[in-house]
């Protein structure tokens, strides 16, 4: 039997961005918080021996353990889904400070034609173009301008430092920090953009390029290019991280209580509204029930959606009819990359998360798609982020995968390759969703997440362009031979692709067509708040975490008014 | 591994706090105070002893904790330096440790999937869906190591071990293709954890009983476990740094 503790106001599913967000904003309000984290608690203290490739980078130290929860996957409707056995595709995170912990910190605020990308699309391309290309594609309920604020904060929060872009929304503030060094690497992609007459500019970085001090008086330090950034912890609090930027604050207020080792198993609701939430705690295996005023859902997308549909909370979609909402629109990232192989030796092993130049000259709608059969784009990057010699072997196309040439080629080359990739927008379409499996379970007996996923036409095409404004770029560069990576038949679990995957719980500004408000307050149930990716109706041409940091101040902001007042706030 | 310890390379977290000024001008995480009350592990008055007992921990590492049978042995030994041969740039997998990076992670966690979904039921799947065998990774090489053996028993009358180097490819590319049947696992499946465990012995940290001497790294002019690179990141000149490893 489940025991059931004292009521607080709030509690929170989750701690990494999301949720420390919610418990510094709500604690500071004096709202009582409780902050359920089924993973353990850490921090950069935990990061003394951080720089292994092969424990952190190839064994996944610090992501999710899927002995415990994963997901089933397939491409399409017809075949069996099976389970996701292994990380690949995306690391999801575990732990205080989620993904948080191990990202690299690219931190974008998307383009304002995200936001409006139905009406703009079909104001300049007409009605015919979105339905050709089979797309899903839905106003967001909320405009860039609107959103601009909250973009602000949060750079502030994480120190972000960047500069201007020719194609950037409106800006109220500069960013808070100066822009990453330049390097040798980072310059040959500049200069050649530059005489492309495209418009590069230093990606926004949440590492931190001179220490820092955010609003919350957290103290980050000046970052070291250390090289070892992504599926790491830094061992200096110099990137941006929840356990560094948020989380401490929030406990400070006194109103943030954490429990990790916590994982939510339901939300419990009487049909209207949420009452609470049942949980394990993992080490003891006993369980509880949190009863709560209101419910803050921030468990990153897939655990979002699951949770709501193993809930009953919400109208899980049906793709057949296309009804319900839960689970509809997933999208994920499209990602051309090409290598760029060269006679000159660089310091490819430097490097740090966000060290990076950036061209938008063919994302969101800044170039004309009128006589192209796909919409949106991407943002194409170069980005020194440090290379790792497991993970990087390149080798001149023709050459074998083992054996001594290989190992000629790609010991050669480690130092004397570039690589440029695109984050690629990804679209909805009917039959990319998610729902509960029929036949797999997670440690607890509930039903793992069932992800329905591959690429479309749409996809494909905006790839190949992409692709091939790349291998322009790194021909100019001056690479002596460039590789460009074929899109995959299907999409396929097993390589790393990216963490950028959205929908499902999506937001927009009527209950018809989006589970959430743009307070990302649920319609079905007004003291549910889900926050994170989960909320975005597609993924645009950016890394998401910016997008995700902006939705969760608006939340804590509506929520604070909802503790209040109660209502929809929209 | 003769390498002495030079001060300005092989510096540990204290000194290099200390020497960078980096405490003492500029902000504070407060990560980096924890990282030097957690220093005892790396002391700069153990810098030495854990120098030298590394090296004898080094050589403590290369025997087996997982397989038992030096016939089987042998066949990943030969596998492996056919994937990762010595040649002018330096050692192959053999000398780099690698049969026993791949013995220490099969008895592990990873030779176990413990951190891995492996409840049934269990179906072959798509090219898309990853990793569907109900075989263990320790399991898989059990299997794949054996297979190679009969394989090469079928088609040369001779273990793997003894084969030309051309003839090893030839049967590791069999493997490769997907051409020979094993049970509950392809044998694609297995090549392709083999190559992959074979590129991790090679270049992860020495700590793990491969890349002896650092040597992986040596031939890709890696170096390692670094503090900083704040310094040299703008440079244009391509640096040669000596490696470190986690425990130098
Ligand atoms: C390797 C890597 C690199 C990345 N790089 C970038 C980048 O450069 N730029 C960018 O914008 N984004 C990047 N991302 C993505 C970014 O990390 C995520 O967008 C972001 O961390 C999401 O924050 P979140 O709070 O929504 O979710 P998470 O950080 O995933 O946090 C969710 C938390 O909820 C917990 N949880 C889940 N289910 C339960 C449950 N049932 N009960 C209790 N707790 C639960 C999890 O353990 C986790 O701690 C990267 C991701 C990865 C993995
Ligand atoms: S590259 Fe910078 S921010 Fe990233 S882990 Fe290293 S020091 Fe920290």
């Amino acid at each position: 039997m489940a025991k059931t503790l004292p009521k607080t106001d709030v509690v929170v599913v989750g701690v990494g961005w999301g949720g420390g967000i919610i418990g510094a904003e709500l604690g500071k309000q004096g709202l009582k918080v409780v902050g359920l984290e089924r993973g353990k608690e850490r921090g950069v203290k935990d990061y003394y021996v951080v720089h292994d490739e092969l424990r952190y980078a190839i064994r996944y130290e610090l992501m999710q353990d899927l002995s415990k929860e994963t997901l089933t996957f397939r491409n399409v409707a017809k075949e069996r889904a099976l389970p996701m056995r292994q990380l690949g595709s995306f690391l999801l995170g575990e732990g205080l400070g989620g993904s948080g912990v191990h990202w690299n910190g690219h931190t974008f605020r998307f383009l304002p034609y995200d936001f409006e990308i139905k009406t703009e699309t079909e104001k300049k391309y007409g009605k015919n173009k979105i339905r050709d290309l089979g797309l899903d594609i839905q106003d967001w309920g909320i405009t860039y301008d609107e959103l601009e604020p909250y973009y602000d904060t949060f750079e502030k929060v994480a120190g972000i430092g960047g500069e201007d872009n020719h194609f950037q929304g409106k800006r109220s503030n500069p960013y808070p920090n100066k822009p990453m060094k330049e390097t040798p690497i980072t310059g040959k992609f500049k200069k050649a953009a530059k005489d492309m007459g495209l418009h590069p500019f230093s990606m926004p970085s949440a590492n931190m390029t001179e220490a820092y001090e955010n609003p919350y008086g957290a103290k980050m330090a000046a970052c070291q290019y250390c090289g070892y950034c992504e599926r790491f912890g830094c061992e200096y609090g110099a990137k941006a991280d929840p356990t560094v930027a948020v989380i401490p604050y929030a406990r400070s207020t006194g109103n943030f209580e954490l429990r990790t080792h916590s994982n939510v198993t339901e939300i419990l609701h009487d049909g209207k509204k949420a009452t609470g939430v049942r949980y394990v705690d993992v080490q003891t295996k006993e369980e509880f029930i949190q009863p709560a005023e209101i419910v803050v859902v921030t468990s990153y997308v897939m655990n979002n959606n699951r949770l709501l549909l193993q809930s009953k909370l919400g109208k899980p979609y049906d793709p057949k009819t296309g009804s319900g909402i839960i689970g509809k629109n997933y999208c994920y990232q499209i990602l051309p990359g090409v290598t760029g192989f060269f006679d000159e030796q660089f310091n490819t092993f430097m490097g740090a998360g966000s060290l990076g130049m950036t061209v938008d000259d063919y994302n969101g709608d800044n170039f004309d798609h009128s006589d192209l059969n796909f919409i949106h784009g991407g943002s194409i990057s170069l980005n020194q982020t440090g290379k790792r010699p497991i993970q990087t072997n390149y080798v001149p196309d023709g050459t074998p995968s083992w054996g001594k040439e290989f190992k000629e080629k790609s010991t050669h080359y480690f130092t004397r390759t570039l690589d440029l990739a695109t984050e690629g927008a990804s679209m909805p379409t009917r039959n990319n969703y998610m729902d509960l499996d029929p036949t797999y379970k997670d440690a607890f007996g509930n039903p793992l997440l069932r992800m329905t996923y591959d690429f479309t036409a749409q996809d494909r095409n905006l790839y190949s362009y992409t692709q091939k404004m790349m291998g322009n770029i790194m021909k100019e560069m001056g690479a002596k031979e460039v590789y460009a990576r074929g899109v995959s038949e299907h999409y396929d679990i097993v390589p790393y692709q990216s963490t950028h995957n959205t929908g499902g719980v999506i937001m927009g500004a009527e209950p018809g067509t989006s589970a959430v408000n743009n307070y990302s307050q649920m319609w079905d149930a007004e003291n549910v708040f889900v926050i994170g990716a989960s909320s975005f109706p597609h993924n645009s041409g950016y890394n998401p975490t910016g997008t995700v940091g902006a939705l969760a101040y608006r939340a804590a902001e509506g929520i604070i008014k909802y503790s209040k007042n109660g209502g929809m706030l929209a | 591994m003769a390498e002495t310890p030079n001060n300005s390379e092989n510096m540990s977290r204290r000194k290099f706090l200390r020497n960078s000024g980096y405490v003492a001008g500029g902000l504070i995480g407060g990560g980096i105070i924890g990282g030097l009350l957690g220093a005892n592990l790396n002391d700069d008055d153990n810098d030495k002893t854990a120098k030298t007992d590394t090296n004898a921990a080094h050589s403590s590492n290369q025997a087996p904790i997982y397989f038992t049978n030096p016939e089987q042995f042998a066949v990943l030994k030969a596998a492996v330096e056919r994937i990762y041969p010595k040649d002018d740039n330096g050692p192959g997998a053999v000398d780099l440790g690698v049969p026993f990076f791949i013995d220490h992670q099969l008895a592990g966690s990873y030779g176990n999937n413990t951190r891995e979904y492996m409840q049934g039921p269990f179906f072959p799947g798509s090219d898309f869906q990853g990793y569907q065998t109900p075989l263990l990774r320790h399991e898989a090489f059990d299997v794949g190591l054996a297979g190679l053996q009969s394989y090469s028993q079928q088609k040369y009358k001779k273990n793997f071990a003894e084969l030309e180097g051309e003839q090893q490819d030839e049967v590791l590319k069999a493997f490769e293709e997907k051409k020979v049947k094993l049970k509950a696992v392809t044998s694609s499946t297995f090549f392709n954890l083999l190559r992959a465990a074979t590129l991790e012995g090679v270049y992860a940290d020495p700590v793990y009983a491969g890349n002896t001497n650092m040597d992986g790294w040596k031939m890709k002019g890696f170096p390692g476990h670094q503090m900083s690179y704040l310094d040299k990141i703008d440079s244009k000149e391509f640096q040669k740094i000596k490696p470190n490893s986690l425990h130098a």
